[in-house]
């Protein structure tokens, strides 16, 4: 593993009697990556805010380079590194005199900093807009000269405060691909920190998941993604199907499970007894009709119920059904949904692999 | 009809040859109303500023004070002035009252509410994040303010302005701690009135356009300072 540039331990932020932050660590490897997703309100922005010596914890301690972070040095650490928000803030001034104000603040001289200004200017595509005020700039523009002033500044670290979710889907995507492609070939450490899952999943070698103000977990993106380690991870990383059980009978490798309304064969080894949660993503689950030859072979890992509600879902169509006490969620193809002309209230059957099923275990 | 066209002639005729005791009085309310602008730019930025960016315990009274004191009749300031440097009041040793010194502390205590409160709505304008970015790019706290007001400087430029109005056109305070003595504390405002009292109407005439032209010429400058810094839209494409 590579060195931990910075890391926070035993964490604790109050604004009066509630509680923001409550953690007991985290440290970001140099080199790395990281997006901290979680939903509005997590403590996500306090928690970048911290990283980037921009507000002090009630509680904890911050380490950079294995050094303690002290209140003197603060300055001295924060002009190491470089953070962008969610809005642009950019000056009343010209997008090039904007991108070059960190290099002023540090006190260089003309000719380097336009040295390296400029470049990075050309790099996020914006050259030819140097001289033009800032506030004449659109949304992708104002956040392309946003990155700039912090890309110049050649920061250890940069931290990234949902810096594309105002903009548009296809500029989101541009800029997002852009970054992704600078941070690798730099070697900036950067922390992104975000609601959206799929910018996390474009952007992070790490992912930790803050919900509540508490780090719930922490790991790979495909651990975290494929992995929940609870109910609440889960449903945040995409689980929208989370069904209660309790093993009937079980073998080295797989177990049948009880859940209300019918069985289930789930992979992996468990006990008798243990209580679990199913968790199904929607693409995991096929829909059918109750006479359809598939729903009629075999018993187990199929449930009965009704359509709640059809939804159209970008390519997708998502149907909410209800089996039982349970509800799911389930994605069909357009074609399927012209096939079987499922509506609401209509009989439905729905079923997925053993394979498909990611198990936590009640606690 | 008569008088005034007399007035107006006379008035020009002083002002063109330069009449010696207009010119001085004229120079004196410049410098005395200057004096207490810029006292209370030093008093009222940075008090607006504390009251804009952070909060602490009597911060909602201090507001209201403040915001009061922006509506502050000159002739109570004046009252309370006098009573504080009264040769029996609490200052009265130092022997203040009727001279110039006394004018810019009564002008400093109408001025800087309102430069004070104008500069607490102009940094209430800015967008609170500007700060967390700005010091997220490296600012120190000192580099901070100075860019922040540096963001603000067309609400800040209406604070100076609107402090600089107030004062050289007020009239009671100054005739009463400065007590309109000629040749040491008379300015425009008080000799106006005097020679109005007086019958005296071309030079009251006089001496009231002289204060026009300057509160026409300091907003002049600053509101051409303003325009040029106005945001400048685009050619729709």
């Amino acid at each position: 593993m590579a060195e931990a540039l910075l890391t926070l331990r035993d964490i604790l932020v109050r604004y009066g009697p509630s509680t923001i932050l409550e953690f007991s660590s985290l440290a970001i490897h140099a080199g790395e990556n990281l997006a901290v997703i979680g939903p509005n309100g997590a403590g996500k922005s306090t928690l970048l805010r911290l990283m980037g010596q921009l507000q002090q914890p009630t509680q904890g301690k911050i380490y950079f380079h294995d050094s303690e972070v002290i209140p003197s040095d603060a300055l001295a650490i924060r002009r190491r590194m470089a953070s962008v928000f969610q809005e642009p803030l950019l000056l009343n001034a010209s997008v090039y005199d904007n991108a070059a104000l960190g290099l002023r603040l540090r006190g260089l001289d003309r000719r380097s900093i336009e040295r390296r200004v400029q470049p990075w200017l050309e790099r996020l595509g914006i050259g030819h807009l140097m001289r033009r005020r800032a506030r004449s700039l659109s949304g992708g523009e104002a956040q392309r000269a946003s990155l700039a002033r912090a890309l110049a500044l050649d920061p250890e670290m940069l931290f990234l405060d949902e810096p594309f979710s105002p903009l548009d889907p296809p500029t989101r995507e541009g800029l997002l691909l852009d970054l992704e492609r600078i941070l690798r070939e730099t070697g900036i450490t950067a922390v992104l920190v975000t609601h959206d899952r799929d910018e996390a999943f474009m952007f992070g070698d790490r992912i930790a998941v803050l919900i509540g103000g508490k780090l719930l977990q922490t790991g790979s993106t495909t651990e975290v993604f494929t992995h929940p380690e609870n109910l609440e991870v889960a449903h945040f990383v995409g689980f929208d199907t989370r069904i209660p059980g309790i093993v009937e009978s079980a073998s080295d490798e797989s177990a049948q499970v009880r859940v209300n309304g019918g069985c289930a064969q789930v992979v992996g080894n468990f006990q008798a007894g243990e209580q679990l949660f199913l968790c199904l993503r929607p693409e995991d689950i096929t829909v059918s009709l109750p006479g359809a030859e598939a729903a009629k072979s075999s018993a187990c890992n199929r449930l009965h119920g009704k359509a709640l509600k059809v939804t159209p879902w970008g390519a997708h169509y998502r149907v909410a059904l209800s089996c039982g006490e349970n509800r799911l969620v389930a994605f069909i193809t357009r074609p399927s949904f012209l096939e079987l002309k499922i509506a609401e209230r209509d009989e439905v059957v729905a079923s997925f692999n053993a394979s498909a099923v990611h198990v936590i275990k009640r606690k | 009809m008569e008088l005034v066209w007399q007035g107006i002639k006379h008035a020009c005729w002083l002002l063109f040859t330069g009449d010696a005791e207009v010119l001085g009085i004229t120079l004196f309310s410049l410098q005395v109303s200057g004096a207490a602008t810029g006292l209370s730019l030093v008093v009222g930025i940075p008090l607006g500023i504390l009251l804009a960016m952070k909060r602490f315990p009597g911060h909602g009274l201090a507001v209201s004070l403040i915001n009061t004191g922006m509506g502050l009749p000159p002739v109570v300031v004046g009252l309370f002035v006098t009573i504080f440097l009264w040769r029996s009041g609490p200052l009265g040793y130092m022997e203040l009252l009727y001279t110039p010194t006394a004018m810019i502390i009564a002008q400093v205590v109408i001025a800087f509410p309102i430069v004070a409160g104008l500069t607490m709505a102009a940094f209430q304008s800015l967008n609170p994040n500007l700060s967390l970015q700005l010091l997220g790019i490296g600012a120190s706290t000192p580099q901070l303010l100075w860019l922040l007001c540096k963001e603000a400087r067309l609400p800040l430029l209406a604070a100076i302005m609107a402090g600089f109005g107030g004062v050289i056109s007020e009239v009671g305070a100054s005739m009463m701690v400065g007590g309109n003595i000629r040749g040491q504390t008379r300015v425009l405002t008080t000799a106006t009135v005097l020679e109005t009292g007086k019958g005296n109407f071309e030079i009251a005439i006089a001496l009231g356009l002289i204060l026009l032209v300057l509160t026409f010429a300091v907003n002049l400058l600053l509101t051409h300072i303003q325009q040029r810094e106005q945001i400048r839209w685009p050619k729709p494409s």
